[in-house]
């Protein structure tokens, strides 16, 4: 199994990425240029978070059109599996490979905390390793994290079951005072209509070493080194 | 030469946290009157002469669509017109 992460102009967890995949797990993983345009060699393609372009424009606006994301377009229509974290969650979402948008945190904060998450729909790709209802702890640190979509796709995601992580209190209650950016939904993660494709705002790769306070990230990678 | 002066804010029902930070800033400074307010970026596009109106206009349109706002959760207006270059 061989995964790849790209790296834009200012993407930052680029290289905390290909450490967990690399030394925490031991497997193969590549960087990928933003102007590559050749995806054929991997298994999964991670985009990793950061500042892509600096966040001109809106977070992830300029990203999407790098020459690499024709192809992992063109990759998860095929059925590739695709992980964006966080500013690979906001690209996810301006090139439409997801639906919905992420705007400023309700308070206007960047924010940089642990978040409990709670895991559903987890029969994919990303979440053999985690059971449904499972509770996680993992940080976020963004600015723009605040999931929106219209009433007619909440109700979508809902019912085709596409939402994968919410945020929830340390007992895996879904309430308002355990939603730190104003997401509908308690929305912190979702997939695709096929689940190969998986944006969430918090950060595995940096919840995947016991040292680091939190294993709960790990599984994530792991499921995507198995084959289907 | 084609000048487009574009704006583009956030669509009506959609929460605008930097309007909202500005308005309650107006509210301590003693603006008691303040009703509401919006935020929201200003592009100008400068687009070569020769392009006919109808060509100019179209141009403005996809760039405001495809780039300049996210469809989702904004909206745009532009004015377009001739200027000597």
């Amino acid at each position: 199994m061989k995964l790849g992460i790209v790296v834009f102009p200012g993407s930052n967890c680029d290289h905390d990425t290909y450490h967990v995949i690399k030394k925490v797990l031991g497997a193969d993983v590549f960087y990928i240029w933003h102007k590559e345009t050749s995806l054929r060699l991997f298994d999964a393609i991670i985009l990793p978070g950061g500042f892509s372009y600096g966040d001109y424009l809106r977070a992830g606006a300029v990203a999407r059109f790098s020459p690499v994301m024709q192809e992992i377009i063109r990759y998860a229509r095929g059925g590739g599996p695709v992980l964006g974290i966080c500013n690979g969650f906001q690209i996810l979402l301006e090139c439409g490979l997801l639906p919905g948008a992420l705007i400023p945190n309700a308070n206007m904060r960047f924010l940089c905390q642990n978040v409990h998450l709670k895991v559903l729909n987890q029969d994919s790709r990303f979440g053999r390793h985690y059971s449904s209802g499972q509770v996680l702890r993992m940080p976020i640190a963004h600015y723009s994290g605040n999931y929106f979509a219209d009433a007619e796709t909440l109700q979508r995601l809902q019912d085709q079951e596409q939402i994968a992580l919410q945020y929830c209190d340390s007992q895996g209650n879904v309430t308002e005072a355990a939603n730190p950016n104003g997401s509908k939904l308690n929305i912190a993660g979702i997939y695709n209509d096929y689940k190969n494709v998986l944006g969430m705002m918090p950060h595995p790769e940096r919840a995947a070493e016991a040292v680091l306070g939190s294993e709960d990230g790990l599984g994530m990678f792991k499921s995507l080194l198995e084959r289907n | 030469m084609w000048k487009a002066t574009i704006i583009v804010t956030y669509k009506p029902g959609i929460l605008d946290p930097e309007a909202k930070t500005i308005q309650h800033a107006l509210g301590s400074l003693g603006y008691a009157n303040i009703q509401g307010i919006a935020a929201g970026r200003f592009f100008e596009l400068s687009l070569d002469g020769s392009l006919s109106p109808d060509a100019a206009e179209t141009k403005t349109r996809e760039i405001c669509e495809k780039v300049l706002s996210n469809p989702v959760i904004q909206k745009y207006s532009y004015e377009l017109s001739e200027h000597e270059s």
